[in-house]
């Protein structure tokens, strides 16, 4: 429960990162989900990722939409502003703060009914237009807090809980993302947190629309035989394209990786990402390929996961408005105001 | 020979053009509103024009007035009836003894003409067509040429018309010159073979002064520049849309950095009104002053926002450029018909700050306060525009800024506060009693002041909560909230009649203009009223106290359901008899003339039956 407070007390010997920080600066208030959602663990990959990274966490603004998945950012970042927003509308909100400040990092919490269904046309609108954001759905196929109703992520001819067979056609956020030009998109899974936590820290140093489609079990409504979307399901037809290892700073890479089998990509900000190739033949900076290779596991029933596409040259929403580098929010009335003898010459113009 | 005598006047008449939407009329007939203000004659002009691109019948009424009433006034005393559609209705239209301007190349039976008007008929194509080949160059032409014929008709001086067309094409020698010449080909064809002047004339005088013309919308898309706007989001709507568009062009000129040359705003043209709502509470919950640019079906879409911004206490500006409704009403004609809609938005219980400008003057003015009122009040702000405002060229009073203006950003702690010693931060904790909390940016402070903003009940200190008493005392401090508002927001004028009245009018927005003339119109019928016009919502004390001091009042507004004075009937308990609707809502803008019947009827009627009896 949020008002139950969380013990302060932690090791002493809890492992540090660069900024002096351990994991419990990352942490945020008790979660109320249930025990074992998958989400959980979404947020504790979002805390490694963030840790790994030694990242400030007043830094980064968190913001969602509605739904259980929206809950998630007050369980982690506790010194970070959240905004828990509109249903279907965290992409508009996310974009207005991030045009006021481009400072900060933007972490984009969102679920499969808000992204999917009532706010299809936001995810759609807020990648297309190249929002510099990670933009995580915690992709459970079923309305959570409802008690179980179906998604517009459910495939079709699963079933839901009460039996019922799912008639409709399952929308696959990933193919779409692609589509609209996210300059980097990844799908995972929440019980698998080794895949899982590097492709986060890569989408927060991409500079871009990065989107993460992490397929995470309702334990309560959507865990069960007949699901696409449970525990067992997922493990079994995971279908990982690549491991990804994120390296940050100058240090050469020395992780041993047999020759051939790894593509490195060296994003903007010199984040460097080493693809540790699984599948030999799948190339994450071809879009068009990308997108064939989805449709062609999606029709086997397999789920693809992994980095499944980045643009390292991406621009932002910033760069095709060609803002000012100082964040507008910090803009006082001598840079914004044109002033009394600007107001005159308007004044002559229009007699 | 017309049957009736010739209407004389000058410097007091109205022209109204009948153009075919699409034919490139609008920038002449607009010409020719500008050169009567170059005479020192104040005009007041108008657009009627349909929700079409092409095709359809569009008119341009240009009221003269030395008087300066800018309101719309009513009737035509000459019709330039360009568009055959609507030659029947535009001929039925014109005052007996009006005129009637026409082209005459082509031969029309006489029962298309009225008798007791005086009919001038200018071979317009037949002149147009032995100059010019190209057809695009006819149909522009043309208009210059009529807009000559009525410079000799109405004894303008060229010279002013030519300085005008000097001004716009200043740096475009070819089509000045081209225009220029077009515009004598009518005049020296009407001067030739027209008796001229008629009876309708221009004179020159010194009654414009140092006022200025400007739509209202691109007064408040520049009060936004001046009040420190970077960002805003739109989506296209009649008749809101010319607000973002001229933001945009004001930004370009007067917001590019002097080094770099980049923006120091951002403006996106959203996908829906719930994208740009949604980009505005983000952007000004962020620290950044935001707002968008609307009309009521977009406020309709926005309202689940409106909510969180009122609930969650997120700033925000929403220009609403009104237009008749409901649903998809009358695109483009104008009604002050949102109020309700505005000042009740979104579920549960919700009050919003509401500003009500005059004219392009009080636009520019009250959009630049209104960014302070939102950071002040954490609130959303609309400002209420109208379609007569918004989309229309209006004489008014140049704009002004003072300098020494420093922007209101209202409760914000900053990292040293959060240091001081003592401090405590409730991001819903009303320290001083004015039921405004203090708020943090995000990335204010490593480890103080950050909050989690939510549309769910919370506590003081912003955390979820579902306790009763808790929701209950958060409710009423924004209760207190909207008190303090009351005396933050623009107070209503009030002027008084000439002599002692038991009876007073309250009105608001684009009546303003009509209102001042009726007062005239009224007074020579022996009928005084004291009027009060109101500026904002909510409503400052003294609109109770004018109402407690006359008998009755009359309320005079441009939608159906006499929305203002529900709003202050609830607002202020009023007795709903002493309030006296006057309505207009046919979606053309409000007349002295319709203002002065109804109220002077009804003033008419009081004098045989005493009110007493009236109510009884």
């Amino acid at each position: 429960m949020t008002y139950i407070a969380k013990p302060k007390f932690h090791h002493p010997g809890l492992k540090k990162n660069d900024l002096g920080y351990t994991h419990r600066d990352y942490e945020g208030k008790i979660s109320t989900l249930c025990a074992g959602c998958g989400h959980d663990s979404i947020t504790a990959s979002i805390i490694e990722a963030c840790f790994e990274l030694s990242i400030e966490p007043h830094r980064v603004a968190k913001i969602s939409g509605i739904g259980c998945s929206s809950k998630t950012p007050d369980y982690f970042l506790g010194n970070s502003h959240g905004f828990n927003s509109v249903h279907g509308r965290m992409p508009s909100v996310l974009t207005g703060a991030n045009l006021a400040n481009r400072d900060l990092i933007y972490l984009g919490v969102s679920g499969d009914g808000d992204s999917a269904s009532i706010g299809f046309g936001q995810f759609a609108h807020s990648i297309r237009r190249g929002v510099n954001m990670t933009y995580i759905v915690e992709n459970n196929g079923v309305y959570g807090l409802t008690k179980g109703q179906f998604s517009a992520t459910a495939d079709r001819g699963s079933k839901s809980k009460k039996g019922v067979m799912n008639t409709d056609n399952a929308i696959d956020l990933v193919a779409i993302a692609l589509q609209l030009g996210a300059s980097f998109v990844a799908r995972s899974f929440s019980g698998d947190k080794t895949q899982l936590v590097p492709l986060i820290a890569a989408a927060i140093r991409h500079k871009g629309a990065s989107f993460i489609d992490v397929i995470s079990p309702c334990i309560a409504f959507n865990n069960h035989a007949g699901s696409t979307k449970s525990f067992d399901y997922v493990r079994e037809h995971n279908d990982a394209v690549n491991r990804l290892d994120v390296l940050t700073g100058r240090d050469p890479i020395t992780v041993d990786y047999s020759p051939g089998t790894v593509q490195v990509v060296e994003q903007h900000d010199g984040t460097r990402l080493a693809l540790r190739k699984i599948d030999a033949d799948y190339d994450a900076s071809d879009r068009l390929a990308a997108m064939t290779f989805l449709q062609k596991h999606a029709a086997k029933g397999q789920v693809v996961t992994g980095l499944l596409y980045v643009d390292p040259d991406a621009e932002d929403l910033h760069t095709h408005l060609d803002t000012v580098e100082t964040p507008l929010n910090k803009l006082e009335a001598e840079d914004l105001c044109p002033g009394s003898a600007a107001l005159e010459k308007i004044n002559a113009s229009l007699r | 020979m017309p049957d009736q005598s010739p209407i004389s006047s000058v410097n007091d008449f109205v022209v109204r053009f009948a153009n075919v939407n699409g034919s490139g009329s609008a920038s002449a007939n607009e010409l020719f509103a500008r050169s009567i203000l170059r005479h020192g004659v104040p005009v007041s002009p108008r657009n009627i024009f349909p929700s079409n691109i092409q095709g359809l019948p569009t008119w341009y009424e240009v009221r003269v007035t030395e008087a300066g009433h800018l309101g719309a006034r009513g009737g035509v005393d000459m019709m330039v009836a360009m568009n055959p559609q609507t030659w029947d209705k535009d001929v039925a239209s014109i005052e007996p003894g009006g005129y009637l301007f026409y082209d005459s190349t082509k031969p029309m039976p006489s029962s298309k003409f009225r008798s007791d008007i005086t009919v001038i008929g200018v071979p317009l194509t037949a002149i147009t067509n032995s100059t010019y080949t190209d057809p695009r160059q006819r149909q522009l032409f043309k208009n210059i040429i009529y807009l000559g014929a009525l410079c000799a008709l109405l004894d303008m001086d060229p010279k002013l018309i030519e300085q005008l067309i000097g001004e716009q094409y200043k740096t475009k020698e070819k089509l000045l010159s081209s225009n220029v010449h077009a515009l004598h080909l009518g005049r020296d064809w009407a001067l030739q073979n027209l008796k001229c002047p008629i009876g309708l004339q221009v004179k020159k005088s010194d009654k414009v002064g140092d006022r200025i013309f400007m739509e209202g919308n691109s007064a408040a898309a520049l009060g936004a520049v001046y009040g420190g706007a970077t960002v805003c989001a739109w989506y296209p709507i009649t008749p809101s849309s010319s607000v973002a568009e001229a933001f945009t062009s004001h930004c370009k000129k007067l917001r590019h950095d002097p080094k770099t040359g980049k923006a120091k705003y951002a403006i996106v043209q959203g996908e829906d009104e719930l994208a740009s709502i949604g980009i505005v509470i983000g952007a000004s919950w962020n620290g950044a002053r935001a707002f968008t640019a609307t009309s009521g079906p977009g406020i309709s879409l926005m309202t689940e926002f409106i909510g969180l911004s009122y609930f969650a206490e997120i700033p925000a500006v929403i220009m609403n450029i009104q237009r008749a409704g409901p649903s998809t009403g009358m695109p483009t004609r104008t009604q002050q018909c949102d109020i309700i809609a505005c000042a009740y938005a979104s579920h549960g219980d919700t009050k919003h700050v509401l500003l009500f400008p005059e004219d392009p003057a009080e636009a520019f003015e009250f959009a630049a306060q209104s960014f302070d009122l939102a950071d002040r009040l954490q609130t959303t702000i609309f400002l209420m525009l109208d379609l007569d405002i918004g989309m229309n060229h209006r004489l008014c009073r140049p704009l002004k800024w003072d300098d020494g203006r420093q922007y209101d950003r209202g409760k914000v702690m900053t990292a040293a506060m959060l240091d001081e010693p003592g401090r405590d931060f409730g991001r819903y904790l009303d320290v001083d009693g004015d039921g405004i909390p203090y708020r943090t940016y995000p990335g204010t402070h490593p480890t103080k002041g950050s909050f989690f903003t939510r549309g769910t009940s919370r506590d003081r200190y912003a955390r979820y909560s579902e306790e009763g008493a808790i929701y209950a005392d958060n409710m009423q401090r924004l209760v207190r909230k909207f008190e303090t508002a009351q005396d933050l927001v623009p107070r209503p004028l009030q002027a008084n009649a000439a002599k002692p009245t038991k009876y007073g009018v309250i009105y608001f927005g684009s009546t303003a203009p009509a209102m001042d003339e009726a007062i005239g119109l009224l007074e020579a019928r022996g009928h005084q009223l004291d009027r009060m016009r109101i500026r904002a919502f909510p409503f400052h004390s003294s609109v109770a106290s004018f109402i407690a001091d006359h008998d009755f009042v009359y309320v005079v507004e441009q939608n159906r359901d006499a929305q203002l004075r529900q709003l202050i009937v609830n607002e202020n308990g009023i007795d709903p008899v002493r309030l006296v609707p006057i309505l207009h809502y046919d979606g053309t803008p409000i007349t002295a003339r319709f203002i002065a019947n109804a109220i002077g009827d009804h003033q008419d009627h009081l004098k045989v039956t005493p009110l007493r009896k009236a109510v009884s």
